[in-house]
Order: structure tokens, then C-alpha cells, then sequence
């Protein structure tokens, strides 16, 4: 008679709480995949009549009007837009990322590290609403100064062209660069400190100055995770909402294509923010669910990018 | 040629095309000034907020009418009223996110880590990987089509959360999955030779040694959601009101309370602007420096 | 108490990798049994089925038999969870679960298997505290930290957590490679007393303690770099040790190789 059984005697059954407790943690990760899945497919069910029944190009069209039965919308104009914020605030904010983290790594000593890591992870931790509050109503008017500078000095460029409007696309690419510094330099931060021991080593060795010895071990060695930084840091700015809604003045409609940095306009996320009013009847709404699909597919897309990167850097590490 | 002539070595690019050796050393120095500057930049933005919340907001605070009244019968020309009905909105909002989110996020990442070898392991890493950098208008805009246009239920605070659980849940995900890999696996062995079966091992042996840092995932998860401010626009209404039922009717929360009114010039409602924000970011920090200061006394270190 | 282990043309693959090959033995109740043999023989891989941890590897697997008294460890009905609470086994590194204190380690096994009377607990914690000889340094201690205690003692209370759940046959897999040579002693007169009580296989790289400590002795090695690990020779410890059969035996023991 075997004595080798479990307590209530029970002789080898495939164990039920091992398989209750697998099938949920797969059913929680069904979950997740379905989450993604229906995303899509719920915005592009809503979307798509009413792409279907615009009566203007979706991709080339800068009119936006979505009264139901006389759809004429078209992303272009604020994708100009969302791309012209975007692009001042990576401009900024990657140099200044990258700066950080090495400063953060290799330059402060190591009292310093930790507590300063903290403090740009807490602008982190400052809520967008805040950001675009502090915007609009303390940091703009100190550029007005610059703003008009550039709107003199180089008005005959597109991209400064004036006249200068209150909340400018300008303003908002530098307050965003503000929100994206600390996911750049938080993953930049991440691959510094990884960097082999023995690299920088053989550099300083050498007889390498510290600057030196980063180029040549330090920034090579991170080159991958600076750029999968950067892209997550994109598809951050991609869709931040509130911030830009309350700094960028919105435009007369029926302006025509503008493209000037100095002036307001809309991204994705702020045209559907500031018409959550219109969202009353299957049309219109469909019709900013279209731009928010688009604005779903860019970041989609950009953090694919980020992690495919960054993987493919792994698997030579 | 004597053995103790080494030939030139070749110098890396970097150290090779420097303009000798004053040119180097200034480089060097300059290079370091840069960085410095670099993190004083960054800081002073962080600084400039929090003393211009805490100038602006702070008054109000300091006073219990703040904390215990909401903004029922109160127009922008009159002082008074409170913050009370958009700090339990919040609240309510977030507990309603975290007991959907916790459990959901906790679950995936035990099946990333302890059943990491299955083949759907991975698909589910790369979706947390696109969630977490799922813009929340776009999450607003899905629970919108799903659970008002498409099931037919009304704007609510309960639509609020679920589309706040899509933010909380990467959040959570990813710490919990850091956590679980700190656990060495050393017990996990002890205690499969006890004759624990796995389901037991990992709700009794490895969820319990890696708890302080799914907590800080948590606390860190929670700071987030409670600062946004695009799913409250799409799928509920503002109230000036207490209202503490998540499924019906207008709710307040301190983003809308604080967008509300952002467009006022009259003095009292430009207060509480403030205030409510000084509000929110107590909150969010207090949360976000709670988190961090129980991952340093986790029993795990990386 | 106390089982015997038979063990019938065993081979031991991770997937299609065969990592031991064709291994018979019989292990006596009540005695110990101490494999050795240079690193990466398979010592450590054979011994690891004797409680159907290899399992826990994913690809791992056997074919042949082993059986403890009459019973089929490998059978298709056989809960691997069931086989674990007879087999019980010491890691290399002492790992005391670091959430819980000296009591909470040494009743974890007990608990996690149903027991919740705090007095049978209690009486247990005892028991097995004084069967691997901490008792007497740690009873006035009991619910502080497991993790507060120094190497050695870390390790017996790993061993009085094995043996809380009364196992038939203790593994030890070079339960004192990682501590001092004073704790190291203490393990083996405590192995020297659990003999009583249990059958004890213990895997060690030192062939002075396995002289010291065991009834027969296993000598295991590889043919060849890539090849599986076999058992080459098994006899009392004194044969082994003054009188083997095996030129690869006596060459090992008088240290040409490993």
C-alpha cells in the first residue's frame, strides 16, 4: 500500500489549483492581447462610415467639419501640427535627455546620483493638466520676448511667419519637451549605466579625457537605447492632450493650410478634446474617432519601432 | 628593434583627430559644464511649477472649508466652496481602476515571469509594450466606442475607470514583472522540494517576498491615472456637486474642476484653479514618493 | 520511516540531450550514500530525480525506474507535488524564505500542506530544530528574521525545514560547499545523527567528507566532454576508498583528475 500520497490522500490527480490558477493567469493575458485587439477594431468600426461618407480627401484635406449629413474633414492640417509640436519638442528634449543621463551616470558622484534621478523621475509625476495650467498662464508670456524676435527676424519663413498668436505651437513644443525629458533621460539613464566596466576602462587607460572616454565607450555602446528613448519619448508627445488643448489657441476654421510655428492650431488629441461636445451623434463622432485611430497607428507604429530596437540590441549584448 | 619598443598603436577616432592636448582638456571641461547645465535645466522647470502651484494655490488649502465642501451653488464672482466633491470623485475613480487593473496586471505578469516559456508569454509582453504607450485620449475614445456608442451604457465615472485601467494596467505589469524576476529562484526550488505544488509556491512563497515592489507599481500606477485628464473629458460630465455613484450622472474630479474654470478672469475661481491644482499634485507626489520609499525597503535589491 | 531506494537503468535527458546514462543502484534505508565525482558528471542531475526535481527544468525527463520501497516514483499516477513531501532535499546555498521568521521557515512546509494546529505546529518546530541541532541557538529567537541568522545556521534550518514534513530520504546536494569548515562539521555530525531517522544521499565535491560521513559511496564521471555522465563504481565507502575496482576510481581518488 503506497504511503506516498498527499494530505487529504489524494494519489496523483493533475493538480486543480495548478490548473485554475495557469488557465487565469492566461485568461488575464487573453485579456491584455484582446484589450490591443479590440482597440483597434472598435475605433475603426466607429470610424470608418464616416471616413466612407466624407466628402473631402481624409488624408489631404485641411477642413474640418463634422456636421452629420455634410462631413467634410481632413487630417492634414493637424497633422501638421501634432508633427510640428512633436519635432520642437524632441529637438529639445533629446539632447537635453541624453545630457542628463549622462550626467546623471558618469559625471555626479554618487551622493548625488540617486536624490537627482528622484527629482527629474518627479517631473515625471507632475500631471499634464498642471504642465498646461503653468504653460499658458506663467512660462508664455516670457516668450513673447523670443517669439517676437523670431517673427521679425525671420517672419519671411514659413515657419515663423507671423502674426504671433497668445498660445503658439512654439510655446507648446517647449513645455512638452518639458513632460517627455524624464522618459528619455530615465531609459537613456538605464543603457549609460550598463555600459561594461571594461569598455570604459580600456578608454580612460588609454589616457582618454572623461568626454573623451564617453565617446568612445559610453555613447557607441547606448546609440540603441538613446534612439529607442527618443521614440518612446515621440509617441509620448504624439498623444498628450490636456497640456496642448490649454496652451495652443485654437484657429478660426476655414483658415486654410497654415503652417507657421508662431500661430495656434490643433493636434489629434486636442481637436477631439475640444469637441467632446459634438460627440452626440454617430457621425461627427466617428468622424474624430477617425483622427484618433490615425493618432492610435502613429503610436502604435512609433513604439513598435522603440522596442524592436531595443530588442535587437539584446540579443547582440 | 628592442623588445621594449612598442610599436604606435592605433587610437581610437575620438582620441586621435583632438587638436592636441590643451584643445582636449578644454573639450573635456566643456563637455562637463554641458552636462551640468543640462540637469540644472531640468530642474528648474520642475522647481518653477511647484513654487508657482504652492504661491497660487496654497491659501486655500490651509483652510478645512477646502476640504470638506464641494463647489455646489458656487459661480466664479463668489469665494467659498470646497474641493471635497472632485478629491472623492478622483478617489472613487481610482479605487474603481485599481480593482480591476491590480488583479488583471498582477495575473499577467505571473504569467510572464513563472509560465514565461509559453508561447503566448510573448505575444502578451509585446501588447503591455503598446499599452503603455497608449495615449489616453485614444483609450477615452475606445471605451467611448465600446461601452457608450456600442453596449449603450451612459457617460459615467465607471466609464472613466475602465478606460484608466488600460493606462494602470502596463504600470502595474511591468513592476510586478521586475519584482517577480528578483525572486531568486533558489526558493522557488525549496519550496517545490517542501512538496508545494507551483500554484501555492507562487501565491505563498514568491508573491509575498516580492509585495513592497508590486505595492510601489501600484501606488506609482495609481499617481498616474489620477492626473489624467483626457478620459474625464470624453466620457463624463463635471459636477459642481458631490456625487459618490460611479455609474450615473455627472461626477467631479480635480482635472475637471480644475479645467472647469480655467478660463476665468474673476479672482475667486482663478484661486481655485490653483488650488485644485496644488491639490492634485499633493496627491500624485505624495503617492509617487510613498511608492519609492517602499521599493527601498523591499527585501529584494537589484 | 526511512525508505529504500532502487533505482533500475536510469538515463536522465533535457529534451534530447542525455545528460546520465543507464544508472542501477540500491540505496539502503537508513544509511548514507554520498555520490562524487568530477564537475559536471551528473551527480547533481541524478540526484535531482530521485525527487523528480529535474522536472522543474522545462525538457526534463527520465526512462527507466526508480522506486522507494514499493512504490513507482515515475508511474503515470504519481503526483511529482506527493513524491516531493517523501523526498525531501537541502540546496547548495542555504535559502530560508526571507519574508518569514525561524518559525514561519520551519513550519512553511507543514502549512503550505494543510497542518494548522498551532500546537502540533509548535511541537513540530521543536522537533525538527533539535534534529538539525539549532535548537538551543535560536529558541529564544523564533520569530525573528530566518534571513538574520549566519551561513550555517541558515543551513541547518534549511535541513530542520526538510525535515519538519517527515520525509522518508533526505537529498543533499553539496549542502556545505558554501560555508565555513567549523559550520561544515557541524552539518556532517548532524548528518551523522539524521541517519537514524532517515536514508540521506548527499552529492559533495570533497572526498575527505564523504571518507567522513557515509556508509557507501558512488563514483560517478563522464566518458568523454559531451557525453552522458555515468555511475562507474558504488560500494562500501572503505572499499572505495582503499580498494576500488575501477582504474577511473582509484584515479580520481588519488587526485590525477578532477
Amino acid at each position: 500500500m503506497s504511503s506516498i500520497t498527499g494530505p487529504s490522500g489524494d494519489r496523483g490527480r493533475r493538480r486543480l489549483g495548478d490548473t485554475l490558477f495557469g488557465g487565469g493567469a492566461g485568461l488575464a493575458g487573453v485579456l491584455v492581447i484582446a484589450i490591443v485587439v479590440f482597440t483597434g477594431v472598435f475605433l475603426a468600426i466607429s470610424a470608418v462610415p464616416s471616413v466612407l461618407d466624407d466628402k473631402v480627401n481624409f488624408l489631404t484635406s485641411t477642413e474640418w467639419q463634422a456636421t452629420p449629413g455634410d462631413l467634410r474633414f481632413g487630417i492634414l492640417q493637424i497633422l501638421w501640427t501634432t508633427v510640428s509640436i512633436s519635432v520642437i519638442a524632441m529637438i529639445i528634449a533629446v539632447p537635453l535627455g541624453v545630457g542628463n543621463a549622462l550626467f546623471l551616470t558618469q559625471y555626479a558622484p554618487k551622493w548625488l546620483a540617486r536624490p537627482a534621478a528622484s527629482v527629474i523621475d518627479l517631473l515625471a509625476a507632475i500631471p499634464s493638466i498642471v504642465f498646461g495650467l503653468w504653460g499658458i498662464q506663467i512660462f508664455a508670456p516670457h516668450l513673447t520676448g523670443l517669439q517676437t524676435f523670431l517673427n521679425d527676424a525671420l517672419g519671411w519663413f514659413p515657419l515663423f511667419s507671423g502674426p504671433v498668436s497668445t498660445g503658439t505651437v512654439f510655446i507648446a513644443g517647449i513645455v512638452l519637451a518639458v513632460m517627455v525629458l524624464p522618459i528619455i533621460t530615465a531609459m537613456s539613464r538605464e543603457v549609460f549605466a550598463q555600459t561594461p566596466a571594461a569598455n570604459k576602462e580600456g578608454a580612460l587607460a588609454l589616457g582618454a579625457t572623461r568626454w573623451e572616454m564617453i565617446r568612445t565607450a559610453v555613447l557607441p555602446f547606448g546609440r540603441a537605447g538613446v534612439i529607442s528613448a527618443a521614440m518612446l519619448g515621440l509617441g509620448r508627445a504624439l498623444g498628450e492632450t490636456i497640456a496642448i488643448t490649454i496652451i495652443v489657441s485654437s484657429v478660426a476654421p476655414g483658415a486654410g493650410f497654415f503652417t507657421s510655428w508662431l500661430q495656434g492650431g490643433e493636434t489629434f488629441a486636442s481637436k477631439i478634446a475640444n469637441n467632446a461636445a459634438e460627440f452626440n451623434n454617430p457621425e461627427s463622432t466617428g468622424a474624430y474617432i477617425a483622427a484618433g485611430l490615425v493618432l492610435f497607428i502613429l503610436t502604435f507604429v512609433v513604439n513598435a519601432l522603440a522596442r524592436i530596437v531595443i530588442n535587437r540590441r539584446k540579443a547582440f549584448a | 628593434m628592442s623588445a621594449l619598443q612598442t610599436p604606435e598603436r592605433e587610437l581610437p577616432a575620438a582620441l586621435a583627430d583632438s587638436r592636441g592636448q590643451g584643445g582636449r582638456k578644454v573639450r573635456n571641461t566643456i563637455a562637463t559644464v554641458v552636462m551640468v547645465l543640462a540637469f540644472v535645466i531640468a530642474v528648474i522647470p520642475l522647481v518653477w511649477i511647484l513654487w508657482t502651484v504652492i504661491e497660487k494655490g496654497a491659501s486655500l488649502l490651509v483652510d478645512s472649508t477646502w476640504w470638506l465642501n464641494s463647489q455646489r451653488g458656487i459661480t466664479p464672482r463668489i469665494v467659498g466652496g470646497g474641493a471635497y466633491h472632485a478629491i472623492v470623485g478622483t478617489l472613487l475613480q481610482a479605487l474603481a481602476t485599481a480593482v480591476i487593473a491590480v488583479p488583471l496586471g498582477i495575473m499577467s505578469a505571473i504569467l510572464l515571469v513563472e509560465y514565461g516559456a509559453s508561447r503566448i508569454a510573448r505575444v502578451v509582453s509585446f501588447t503591455v509594450d503598446i499599452l503603455s504607450g497608449l495615449p489616453s485620449i485614444v483609450a477615452a475614445l475606445f471605451i467611448y466606442a465600446f461601452w457608450v456608442t456600442t453596449l449603450g451604457f451612459s457617460r459615467s465615472g465607471f466609464a472613466v475607470s475602465l478606460s484608466l485601467v488600460l493606462l494602470m494596467v502596463p504600470v502595474v505589469v511591468r513592476s510586478t514583472e521586475e519584482m517577480l524576476k528578483l525572486v531568486p529562484n533558489e526558493l522557488r526550488e525549496a519550496s517545490y522540494a517542501l512538496g508545494v505544488p507551483k500554484w501555492k509556491t507562487i501565491v505563498m512563497i514568491v508573491l509575498p517576498t516580492a509585495f513592497s515592489g508590486i505595492l510601489t507599481g501600484v501606488l506609482l500606477g495609481l499617481a498616474r491615472i489620477m492626473g489624467e485628464t483626457a478620459p474625464l473629458l470624453i466620457l463624463v460630465g463635471y459636477s459642481q456637486s458631490i456625487n459618490m455613484d460611479l455609474f450615473s450622472g455627472n461626477m467631479a474630479a480635480l482635472p475637471l474642476m480644475i479645467n472647469n474654470d480655467r478660463q476665468q478672469a474673476l479672482e475667486p475661481a482663478v484661486e481655485r484653479v490653483w488650488a485644485a491644482a496644488l491639490t492634485l499634485v499633493l496627491i500624485v507626489l505624495v503617492l509617487n514618493i510613498a511608492g519609492r520609499a517602499i521599493a527601498r525597503f523591499s527585501s529584494l535589491r537589484k | 520511516m526511512a525508505k529504500r531506494i532502487d533505482v533500475k537503468d536510469l538515463n536522465v535527458y533535457y529534451g534530447s540531450f542525455k545528460a546520465v546514462e543507464d544508472v542501477s543502484m540500491t540505496v539502503e534505508p537508513r544509511s548514507v550514500t554520498a555520490f562524487i565525482g568530477p564537475s559536471g558528471c551528473g551527480k547533481s542531475t541524478f540526484l535531482r530525480t530521485l525527487n523528480r526535481m529535474h522536472e522543474v527544468i522545462p525538457g526534463g525527463r527520465v526512462e527507466g525506474s526508480v522506486m522507494l520501497d514499493d512504490d513507482d516514483l515515475y508511474s503515470s499516477k504519481m503526483d511529482p507535488v506527493n513524491v516531493r513531501r517523501t523526498v525531501g532535499m537541502v540546496f547548495q546555498r542555504p535559502n530560508p524564505f526571507p519574508t518569514m521568521s525561524i518559525f514561519d521557515n520551519v513550519a512553511a512546509g507543514m502549512r503550505l500542506n494543510g497542518v494548522r494546529n498551532k500546537k502540533v505546529l509548535t511541537e513540530a518546530v521543536e522537533k525538527s530544530l533539535r534534529g538539525a541541532n539549532l535548537w538551543n541557538e535560536v529558541k529564544d529567537r523564533l520569530d525573528k528574521p530566518g534571513a538574520g541568522l549566519s551561513g550555517g545556521q541558515q543551513q541547518r534550518l534549511c535541513i530542520a525545514r526538510a525535515i519538519a514534513v517527515q520525509p522518508q530520504v533526505l537529498l543533499m546536494d553539496e549542502p556545505c560547499s558554501a560555508l565555513d569548515p567549523i559550520s561544515t562539521l557541524a552539518i556532517e555530525d548532524l548528518i551523522g545523527e539524521l541517519k537514524s531517522s532517515f536514508t540521506i544521499v548527499i552529492v559533495t565535491h570533497n572526498m575527505q567528507q564523504a571518507a567522513r560521513v557515509s556508509d557507501k559511496t558512488a563514483f560517478f564521471n563522464l566518458a568523454a566532454t559531451g557525453k552522458p555522465g555515468r555511475l562507474v563504481e558504488i560500494d562500501d565507502t572503505a572499499t572505495i576508498f582503499s580498494n576500488p575496482k575501477q582504474k577511473a576510481t582509484e584515479d580520481y581518488i588519488s587526485g590525477r583528475f578532477g
